[in-house]
């Protein structure tokens, strides 16, 4: 690892601040990708803004169907939160399948949609389930925040303080894990929300997190696996590499949105 | 350098570090304890779980600089005044080791599990709660049998208790 600066941060403010001092660094949260990211040397950040210790970041409110989930908040207590259970518990299944129980106890949702890796389950769920993500500058929806492998809408500086969403009618998620890596193969997400079905796609896109409207459609009409028999999915968008080419990876969308509908059911 | 100092096993201590050292260099190099191994270096083994702030953690994978502050339990912080933990002494009954190099990862691990699930665990629970370590030697079989013989130990000494 190449050497770095490390700053606390007490407050988005200060993180904000702190950041303002110098122009390669970067925010880091639980740091489950960034400190592995540096460890390769893929990454060599001057400073870094530690953000785990904001109070203000962390917790789950839900009040009614909303679900509000600070962006400091670890996979394992989105798993665990009987509050988000009640009311979705598709999330709460697929935070609790990220990467392994100690990974879960220091990754946050905030750092992971940050990131936006083409293969992690977070940017499904939140496209799927139509989110709006909260910054300390505005609010963006889901379908205008992550726009490309590893890219976001997120301007340099800007902090994710929260995510939030609608409880769906139903929702469900089904994932083919990398048995290595636990990393999506392929995973699939969708969703019965008052805009309509929502079926969104990681781990299979070359150009990340998709949405799938061929398969809403036919889930808005029949809202049962059997829909999705003959609708065919284009490999041609498809991610290749040593772990599957994009043809095995097109039939994976087809089989884990089945599976994710049933999951839902 | 920054001072980094750390409640473990119940002790404070304190260290000179780089911002970057990893806070299982830390542990093994400036505190001197080194039963917390390193084996992958890349967050996939869990050689390294300790227990930060009472939750498993994969040490390899935190700066030790992120960790200032907090209260660690490393596998030296385990047993009490020489006499084994239950999740060490069924390791030990039921052969869970044959190498013994994740076993301080597994039982740290055994650790955090028990505390958030005991008396639930299951077979299947166990095996998946086990994802995040790995184990070349023994197949997972008699790990997967210790850690529940010493739930249940555990789980029967909590009644005994009540």
């Amino acid at each position: 690892m190449y050497a770095t600066s490390y700053h606390r941060a007490s407050s988005v403010e200060d993180a904000v601040r702190l950041r303002g001092t110098s122009d390669e660094s970067k925010y880091l949260s639980g740091g489950m990708t960034l400190i592995s990211t540096m460890k390769q040397r893929l990454a060599s950040p001057s400073d870094l803004i530690d953000l785990r210790h904001i109070p203000g970041l962390k917790g789950v409110s839900v009040e009614g169907r909303r679900v509000t989930i600070g962006a400091g908040t670890p996979h394992a207590e989105v798993a665990t939160s009987q509050a988000i259970r009640a009311v979705c518990p598709a999330i709460c299944n697929l935070a609790g399948h990220i990467g392994d129980p100690h990974v879960r106890h220091m990754g946050t949702i905030g750092g992971s949609i940050a990131n936006n890796d083409p293969a992690a389950d977070y940017p499904a769920g939140l496209l799927g389930l139509g989110a709006t993500v909260v910054t300390d500058r505005r609010s963006i929806v889901a379908d205008d925040f992550f726009t490309g492998l590893f890219e976001t809408a997120l301007e340099e500086g800007e902090i994710v303080t929260a995510v939030t969403f609608e409880a769906p009618e139903k929702a469900g998620y089904a994932k083919f894990n990398n048995p290595a890596s636990r990393f999506a193969m392929t995973g699939v997400f969708v969703a019965k929300t008052a805009g309509g079905v929502r079926v969104a796609v990681t781990g299979a896109g070359s150009d990340g997190v998709f949405r799938h409207p061929g398969f809403e459609q036919a889930l808005q009409s029949n809202w049962s696996p059997d829909a999705l028999v003959s609708i065919a999915v284009d490999a041609s968008g498809m991610m290749a590499d040593m772990h599957a080419d994009a043809d095995y990876r097109a039939n994976l969308v087809k089989v884990m949105a089945k599976r994710a509908v049933l999951a839902a059911a | 350098m920054t001072k980094v100092t750390l409640t473990v096993n119940g002790r404070t201590m304190s260290g000179e570090c780089e911002d970057r050292m990893l806070l299982v260099h830390f542990i093994r190099e400036k505190l001197a304890l080194t039963g917390t191994h390193v084996g992958c270096d890349t967050t996939q083994c869990g050689a390294c779980v300790i227990h930060m702030d009472g939750r498993s953690v994969k040490s390899c994978s935190i700066l030790a600089v992120q960790a200032n502050g907090s209260a660690i339990t490393t596998i030296e912080g385990l047993s009490a005044q020489g006499e084994l933990h239950p999740v060490q002494a069924a390791f030990k009954e039921h052969h869970g080791l044959q190498c013994g190099f994740c076993t301080p990862g597994m039982v740290m691990t055994a650790v955090d599990m028990i505390n958030r699930r005991g008396g639930s665990l299951t077979e299947e629970v166990v095996r998946s709660e086990l994802e995040g370590n790995i184990c070349r030697c023994t197949g997972y079989h008699n790990i997967v049998k210790a850690v529940l013989a010493a739930d249940a130990e555990m789980a029967a000494g909590r009644q005994a208790a009540e």
